[in-house]
């Protein structure tokens, strides 16, 4: 009884006159950022048997924005991104990607050609393959086992690959195979790695865990670089790190955004002292 | 000492070259071609008593080991490439066998030791009255070789299908295959499933009119074999050096990053697993006809595990590896069976092991450790790399 009245409510929802059917809509759609914001969260909650990783969370990311998220350990940060690429399916709240596009109804592979692209945290390229390759692997179109087979490089994407090895700086290590990168190269190859897909929305996980002073200042500049261009967002532990490229920081304590703001706001702001800064001071 | 050097440096070259992914293959294709043809002329042509005379023994051993080495790059595909260990294609393999083995069954006719021209023996020993409906048509041979294929692809399909959707990987997939294998054995072993019970199929008389113990159809068998062999290994070849193979080996090293990077890596691994699955039932079709009997014994989960071993040894992720492991592997067997039939299982083990532990890459990763410390071949290597611009690059990557 139960699941004719779901199959009747599914079939009701496909004969809805003033929605397009849920296959007719294209793969790759362009978000709808009319109103200046890529990335709507609200009333998020996530439960793992019983600890409440994401406790009722609201964000907000504008267009085009480099975003920090800061936060202890636990504080919900990488939940939040499996949310946001479909890894973590959440009990309750919503997820828009622009205006138009659900990201809940979503699965890994489909936000991912939506155009969010996302870095883990400890660094992940496959290692059996050249740069080039791993480039190639990553760019733009269709990712279906019939077009791989027949696949060959384009000039424009022979281009694009190009380029992004010119913004890694790895163009030297073009035909090295990844696995015998230095842990700094891997964070950047994979960091080219979303840039070759050409992403809207670029979640960056600990890009600078393990690196020099001097490559974490590169990747700083990177990150900088890309803002503007595509909306970043970066989990990072780093501090000097974060104040060097942040904008806008959001805190997350307890799987809740606890402050907003600049970086000084923040560092300011009384809450933030009490659970965060605090046990540092 | 300095006159090894050149000598050995020498060898390293022909090593190097056999494993850059255009010419080493076309070496092996090359000398698998050249041998069956050579024994297939020996054996027809030279009288018996010629000392280079090749029996028609031989013939067919070389046959079914050529059969094998067709399984082992099936099982090379799939768990060298992409990762998925599987100890169950025995089933897939068996299956084909099956199919060609009902066909063969058909033909029989009325020559079998009851005379019924309808039914095969066994069914006539069983009192059964008529031919199940699973039998109808197998004695078309265009169609026992399409069921031949449709059924082990339709099951790899709808097996990769519900354990690759459901994320099952690892040691996990691999109970799964093994017990899959082990269920069809135990399937296959009832009288019941019209299948010819524990006895299997056997007693053929011809194929396509051909005589099956003819040394002509012998050699003819062995030939098609080679044949399909090579044809089956560039087309896999084909697919490991295409993009198609970069994505699968990034399956196997980081499927996390493939999906986030956009790829349905479940549709990956069960197409490949199907892919896997046909050329395994192409062998098996190939063995039946050559050794003359399929049995639920090929189902038995230790035989697919012997495939792995086979595997293992030439070098998985190679696909030459793979048929050469096999070749090699089975020669030692015949040897090693005639000499002490019950220590096989512990030479197999002891292989197993040292394999695992001295040689993780097989005998392919013995050659590549050996001719990548010849500081010439690198820079040979390097310059064709500089030299290639289109992308593709050289046999370090992907190997064939």
């Amino acid at each position: 009884m139960n699941s004719l009245n779901q199959f009747a409510g599914q079939a009701r929802e496909l004969m809805r006159r003033d929605t397009a059917w849920p296959f007719l809509i294209p793969r790759r759609r362009d978000p709808d950022v009319s109103k200046n914001v890529i990335l709507y969260l609200e009333g998020l909650n996530v439960s793992f048997d019983g600890f409440q990783a994401l406790n009722d969370l609201n964000l907000y990311v504008n267009d085009g924005e480099l975003r920090c998220l800061i936060g202890a350990n636990g504080a919900g940060k990488t939940t939040l991104m499996d949310v946001i690429t479909g890894k973590t399916r959440c009990d309750s709240g919503s997820a828009w990607f622009g205006q138009n596009i659900d990201l809940l109804a979503h699965d890994e592979a489909e936000i991912a050609q939506l155009g969010i692209g996302r870095k883990f945290q400890k660094p992940t390229v496959f290692e059996a393959h050249t740069v080039f390759h791993n480039l190639e692997l990553s760019l733009q179109g269709s990712k279906g086992v019939w077009s791989a087979l027949t696949a060959k490089l384009s000039g424009r994407e022979r281009d694009r690959i190009d380029e992004v090895l010119n913004i890694i700086g790895l163009e030297n290590a073009r035909y090295q195979l990844a696995g015998a990168l230095s842990h700094g190269q891997k964070q950047w190859l994979e960091i080219g790695m979303l840039l070759a897909a050409e992403p809207r929305l670029l979640l960056v996980d600990e890009p600078v865990a393990g690196m020099t002073a001097e490559e974490t200042e590169r990747t700083a500049e990177l990150l900088t670089s890309l803002a503007g261009k595509h909306t970043v967002i970066v989990v990072e532990h780093d501090m000097e790190f974060v104040r060097s490229i942040a904008r806008t920081v959001t805190v997350l304590h307890q799987g809740s955004v606890l402050a907003e703001g600049t970086m000084d706001q923040v560092q300011n702001n009384r809450d933030v002292i009490e659970v965060y800064l605090g046990e540092e001071a | 000492m300095s006159a090894a050097n050149p000598v050995l440096e020498k060898i390293a070259s022909v090593f190097t070259d056999l494993r850059q992914p255009g010419k080493g293959t076309s070496v092996l294709v090359g000398v698998l071609l050249v041998t069956t043809l050579a024994m297939s002329a020996a054996n027809l042509l030279l009288p018996v008593d010629s000392p280079l005379y090749v029996s028609t023994y031989t013939i067919t051993l070389m046959g079914k080991y050529l059969c094998f080495a067709m399984l082992a790059m099936a099982v090379d595909i799939i768990w060298g490439y992409c990762g998925i260990l599987s100890l169950g294609h025995g089933a897939f393999f068996a299956l084909g066998g099956y199919g060609m083995g009902m066909c063969l069954m058909r033909q029989i006719g009325d020559r079998g030791v009851y005379g019924n021209p309808e039914l095969p023996d066994f069914m006539v020993f069983l009192n059964w009255q008529e031919l199940p409906w699973y039998w109808f048509g197998m004695d078309q041979f265009w169609f026992a070789v399409l069921m031949a294929l449709a059924v082990p692809g339709l099951l790899a399909f709808v097996f990769g299908w519900l354990a690759f959707r459901s994320r099952v990987t690892g040691v996990y997939l691999s109970i799964m295959t093994q017990a899959l294998t082990y269920a069809l054995m135990l399937a296959f072993f009832r009288n019941e499933m019209g299948f010819g019970g524990n006895n299997g199929l056997t007693d053929f008389k011809d194929i396509l009119g051909f005589d099956l113990q003819a040394d002509a159809t012998r050699v003819a068998l062995l030939l098609i074999t080679t044949l399909l062999l090579v044809l089956v290994f560039l087309s896999s070849r084909a697919i490991v050096q295409s993009r198609l193979g970069r994505v699968i080996v990034a399956v196997r090293d980081a499927e996390a990053r493939a999906r986030f990077l956009g790829y349905r890596t479940e549709r990956y691994k069960v197409w490949l697993f199907v892919y896997s699955a046909l050329i395994a039932a192409v062998a098996g079709m190939l063995y039946v006809p050559q050794v003359g009997i399929i049995n639920p014994g090929e189902f038995s989960p230790l035989n697919s595990i012997e495939v792995v071993v086979w595997v293992a040894v030439g070098g998985r992720g190679t696909l030459y590896g793979a048929i050469v492991g096999a070749l090699l592997v089975n020669y030692a067997k015949t040897r090693f069976t005639a000499i002490m039939p019950d220590g096989w299982l512990f030479a197999l083990g002891a292989l197993f092991v040292i394999v695992t532990v001295y040689l993780p890459r097989g005998l392919a990763g013995l050659l590549q450790r050996f001719s990548s410390d010849t500081p010439a071949q690198s820079a040979r290597q390097d310059a064709a790399v500089d030299s290639d611009t289109d992308g593709r690059v050289s046999g370090r990557e992907v190997n064939a």
